[in-house]
């Protein structure tokens, strides 16, 4: 099946390659999928991994996805793992509670984050306290996912950033995907994990296509929960970031280059628990912090990582104070140029990198 | 030896005796006779007589300041916890609230390891971190402190039987103060859409917290409240009418009807907790002619006595093995060690390698394993 793709999409490499008659290709062949595609093969591939595994929310099921995340997989797996629900999410995001409690492993979709605030009790209270409360007697196998975060348009009650609430507590696992080979590892790894996992992901993200690797596109490939990787090298200053804003981080990164200023940017993929040593090993390296983050800037995921860097061995290391990229503080407002000025842009990035390193 | 014994149904605050059950959407309901034998006769006897006693020495227990915090006693209600066994297997599985120590018992727990975490002590059935409101067995599942919060999870627990298909239902409670939470509600509708074998279960002991039913509820049928749920509504002190309505749920359930909904008519003694007294609400006479009129216990035991089924002695001699195991269970949860501190940030996760956690300042490192 590889060989197959892989004669299809380089047909020169193909050629030597059948020459050759080699079991592993020498050739990466690498395809473009989109965030949203990767998510969807995650869940597939899952579904069919584990027969405890289903999906429910609003709209999964016939209507193929509010945003189309779970396209095709009623029609291959059925009513039984694949189920629509009314528009009630306490109610359901309970029942998926109590399910993955009785054995079952449910992803709960939110049709956006902002949703599961009429639920945040039972993901909480329910889900993340159990395992302590009942001291290792109950685990809860559940992974509650949906869009997080500003989209485009949708104004104040659509377009709340959660990483920080849902990351505050204890019990719960909270992951942040960017690319696409994040989204599909990360997914299919929090779908394994037996813990309650919070998967935030981006509804602007999810028709951008990534490069995705041989390695990634098989079944088997998970990402770590837990840890960052860096994007991109550099030596003059340390970008931290999640989700979209990492794309505007290289972006930035790429303008600065331009200057000689080389910035290291970390995808954190995994807001709780928190990659503090990549952090810190990488200001060890470039002496400036700069955190980047599209939620509000009050005890946000930016905070977070400022007291932790102040409390721990790096922050010898900063030659400048660590500061933070955030949106505004403010409710998201509708009109395009006020929407657009509430959310960290390219120059407010590169405006700050500049501000720390004095230049 | 086996006797056929009429149920009379006795309805609260003075309403005439009846010996059938209200129906709602239901052509008929649970048998109006039911067989006791002798064996479970006394069994049931001594299994909510143990839950009068262990709820009692919790509330000494409580006033010397030994167990602290939420407390919330369920003396008066045991023919609720021990009828519904009776109607069930133990595969099948149950969730109630925070009024959970009998039900705690009669899903698998024993008395030390309920008495040792109301004490918080190592011994505990959730190692002294849970606490009052969340224990937990085998397919029990609290416990739950948030009020309704357990409702949309016994659906979901049903969901998984279903799912599963090993022909097991999930006993859902709450209580009349619960029972207008708009979660139970979207419960109910997608239960039923579902069909989720789920018997949800209304304690009824008409008052939630501090405040009557009637002044809580625009409608006070909670049997009724699931509208296009059957449901059927009971006399809760009276242990063989539990357990017949219990089976005949459980065989609605099982039968892929989907769910039902029954209520409980039923009072606790105690307050709403041990730091409601319980008679700002209520007067003491109507605590004392449920007492007289009513207690389950009692009931049981001149039903026994009058057919002939056990003696006095007998049931006497039950008595004093539980005032006994009582006693022990108590001693051993006063005189248990508290928890080890290296427990303190175990069980966050399961299956996961150990981890640090922070403590309460920068310098400290807490270990944590699964």
């Amino acid at each position: 099946m590889a060989s197959l793709r892989c004669f299809l999409r380089s047909g020169k490499n193909a050629v030597s390659a059948v020459l050759r008659r080699e079991f592993h290709r020498t050739s990466p062949a690498a395809v473009q999928v989109t965030v949203r595609d990767a998510l969807n093969q995650a869940m597939d591939e899952e579904l069919e991994r584990d027969e405890r595994v289903f999906l429910l929310g609003e709209e999964v099921a016939q209507y193929d996805g509010a945003y189309k995340i779970s396209r095709g997989l009623w029609k291959k797996y059925g009513d039984k793992r694949i189920i629509d629900t009314p528009i009630t999410e306490m109610g359901f995001a309970g029942i998926a509670v109590g399910a993955a409690m009785a054995g079952l492993r449910p992803i709960c979709e939110f049709m956006t984050f902002n949703f599961s605030m009429q639920a945040i009790d039972q993901v909480i209270n329910s889900a993340a306290k159990t395992y302590y409360m009942s001291a290792g007697l109950q685990p809860v196998p559940i992974v509650f996912r949906g869009p997080n975060g500003a989209s485009a348009g949708v104004a104040a009650q659509h377009s709340q950033c959660f990483a920080a609430w849902y990351s505050h507590c204890p019990g719960l696992k909270v992951v942040s995907p960017w690319s696409a080979e994040d989204a599909k590892g990360l997914l299919k790894s929090a779908i394994r994990d037996d813990n309650p996992v919070v998967f935030l992901e981006n509804e602007l993200m999810y028709g951008v296509p990534f490069e995705m690797s041989e390695e990634a596109q098989s079944k088997d490939f998970i990402i770590p929960i837990g840890k960052a990787k860096i994007e991109r090298q550099g030596n003059h200053v340390t970008l931290v970031s999640h989700s979209r804003m990492v794309s505007l981080c290289l972006d930035a990164a790429a303008v600065l280059a331009k200057e000689g200023i080389e910035c290291e940017v970390i995808n954190m993929r995994t807001i709780r628990p928190l990659d503090a040593e990549a952090i810190e090993t990488s200001i060890m390296k470039t002496n400036h912090l700069i955190t980047v983050e599209g939620g509000w800037p009050q005890f946000g995921v930016g905070a977070e990582i400022l007291g932790r860097i102040m409390e721990g061995p790096a922050f010898n290391y900063l030659d400048a104070p660590a500061v933070r990229v955030t949106g505004v503080d403010i409710p998201m407002p509708y009109a395009k140029i006020l929407e657009d000025n509430s959310i960290p842009q390219i120059k407010d990035i590169i405006f700050s990198v500049k501000k720390t390193l004095n230049v | 030896m086996r006797k056929m014994l009429t149920i009379i149904s006795n309805v609260l605050r003075g309403s005439a005796s009846r010996n059938k059950c209200d129906l709602h959407k239901l052509e008929e309901g649970p048998p109006l006779q039911a067989m006791l034998s002798r064996e479970e006769g006394l069994q049931y006897y001594r299994t909510m007589q143990t839950m009068r006693r262990m709820e009692l020495k919790a509330d000494q227990l409580y006033k010397q300041k030994i167990i602290r915090g939420f407390c919330h006693l369920y003396d008066g209600q045991e023919a609720c916890a021990v009828g519904i066994e009776a109607g069930i297997n133990l595969s099948d599985h149950l969730i109630t609230a925070y009024r959970a120590h009998a039900y705690t018992l009669t899903r698998g727990g024993t008395v030390r390891e309920i008495m040792a975490e109301l004490t918080g002590r190592r011994g505990g059935i959730a190692k002294g971190k849970g606490g009052s409101m969340h224990m937990y067995t085998k397919n029990f599942y609290g416990g739950n402190g948030i009020v309704g919060a357990q409702v949309p999870l016994g659906a979901g627990v049903a969901l998984a039987c279903k799912y599963l298909g090993k022909n097991e239902l999930c006993v859902c409670l709450y209580g009349d103060g619960a029972a207008n939470q708009g979660q139970i509600f979207e419960t109910y509708n997608m239960a039923s859409l579902w069909k989720l074998p789920c018997i949800f279960i209304c304690e009824n002991n008409k008052y939630g917290m501090g405040t009557s039913v009637e002044r809580a509820a625009a409608s006070t049928d909670y049997y009724k409240r699931g509208d296009f749920i059957p449901g059927l509504r009971v006399d809760g002190m009276d242990i063989l009418c539990v357990r017949e309505a219990t089976k005949f749920a459980a065989e609605h359930c099982r039968s892929g009807k989907g769910p039902i909904l029954m209520e409980l008519q039923t009072y606790r003694y105690h307050g709403h907790s041990m730091s409601d007294p319980g008679v700002s609400y209520r007067t003491r006479e109507e605590i004392q002619e449920v007492r007289s009129k009513s207690d389950p216990i009692s009931m049981l035991k001149d039903r026994m006595l009058s057919n002939n089924m056990a003696s006095v002695e007998e049931l006497k001699e039950i008595d004093v093995e539980v005032r006994k195991e009582i006693e022990d269970a108590a001693q051993f949860a006063t005189t248990d060690p508290e928890p080890p501190l290296d427990d303190l940030c175990n069980h966050i996760f399961y299956n996961n390698p150990p981890m640090e956690v922070r403590g309460t300042n920068p310098w400290t490192k807490l270990k944590s394993v699964s």
